[in-house]
């Protein structure tokens, strides 16, 4: 699957699916409740498996100043 | 995951509270949350009139979108603070979402007013950006309220930056800002308007999952002028504790609040107000700092 990182700069992953989400982000070294991850237009939660043909967005939810 | 509620798939786990909701449930629990924020602290009734602090990201968008949606009557101030492509692209998201639910928007440019950016401002002066750029913020909100007739001034912050915030000021032992940092901020001179955080109960997490959601088109990137803040690696840093101990952020902010506050509260002096012998906004000093910050960039007041 294709794991689409827009901030800061746009990174994209490749991840060997079928995958539940917090394996993808364990796999990213990311932390769960510092990012939103979104699939077409809905929001996933921790548990639901990715296709391996999937893009994925796992958007950043922290901002600063 | 099933939504607690009703059982249908959901689409936002929240594990600080061990459940999980629906769009439907999750919207009903967002605005439970604002509401518990703006009845616990009295922050503003049906009949006020309230001006959000609109930044085009997601929390000050998401906060006016609740507002609106919920019947208050709310208008937005975008400050333009000329940051070269940044401003520019998040101006365009703030002005496309008044559009589109037919708001008001009050728009106020730092570099028309002064003929620099807020970058500029800040080197000429040789203060920190993000520094100036609050100061200008909390002058153009007071001044912008007063002359529009608001009653009250809600900006997005939310439990993170008030989270951040917090341990700034605690591993600093700023006991001043510890006194005053709290939902509400009371006019405390005739010429200063009420603030208030009504996302103060809801995390960066549960924001950015509301507006995405309700559709809300927000700018994602990151302010360059944030980049390696402080206040950032604070929120990651709680956000590492968060992910092994859920709650810890809300234990920490909201127990500060019941709990703490009033104690460095009680331990300061009440500061006495006088007008900016420039701007006429409230001071400590004979002239403000916003003034001051201008005079040193070489800004003719």
């Amino acid at each position: 699957m294709k794991v689409v990182i827009p901030i800061p700069e746009r990174r994209v992953h490749e991840i060997k699916g079928p995958k539940q989400v917090h394996a993808i982000l364990k796999e990213l070294g990311l932390v769960s409740e510092s990012v939103i991850v979104i699939w077409g237009e809905n929001l996933l939660t921790p548990d639901v498996t990715v296709p391996d043909e999937a893009e994925i967005e796992v958007r950043p939810a922290i901002s600063g100043g | 995951m099933k939504c607690r509620k009703c059982g249908q798939p959901a689409v936002v786990a929240l594990k600080r509270h061990n459940t999980a909701f629906c769009r439907e449930h999750y919207l009903e629990f967002f605005y439970g949350q604002v509401d518990r924020a703006v009845k616990a602290y009295r922050m503003f009734a049906r009949d006020d009139r309230i001006l959000v602090a609109v930044s085009g990201g997601k929390d000050s968008l998401a906060l006016w979108d609740v507002l609106l949606a919920t019947g208050y009557q709310a208008d937005g101030l975008y400050i333009d603070l000329g940051i070269a492509g940044y401003s520019e692209r998040s101006k365009e998201k703030v002005v496309a979402f008044a559009r589109a639910r037919g708001a008001g928007l009050r728009v106020v440019s730092v570099r028309e007013k002064y003929g620099l950016g807020i970058r500029e401002l800040a080197r000429q002066a040789r203060r920190a950006a993000c520094s100036v750029c609050g100061l200008h913020k909390r002058y153009f909100f007071n001044r912008e309220a007063m002359e529009g007739g608001y009653n009250v001034v809600a900006t997005g912050h939310n439990l993170d930056d008030e989270a951040a915030t917090l341990l700034g000021n605690l591993l600093n032992w700023n006991t001043g800002y510890l006194a005053r940092q709290a939902p509400l901020l009371e006019a405390s001179a005739p010429n200063l308007v009420r603030k208030v955080k009504p996302l103060y109960r809801l995390t960066e997490k549960e924001i950015a999952s509301y507006a995405v959601l309700r559709r809300i088109d927000y700018i994602v990137e990151e302010c360059p002028m944030a980049v390696g803040a402080r206040s950032i690696l604070y929120k990651h840093l709680l956000n590492r504790l968060e992910e092994v101990s859920p709650g810890t952020k809300a234990r920490f902010l909201f127990g500060f609040l019941e709990k703490g506050r009033e104690a460095f509260a009680a331990g300061e002096e009440e500061v006495q107000l006088k007008a900016c012998a420039i701007c006429g906004q409230p001071t400590t000093a004979d002239i403000c700092s916003r003034c001051r910050t201008l005079r040193r960039a070489g800004v003719k007041l």
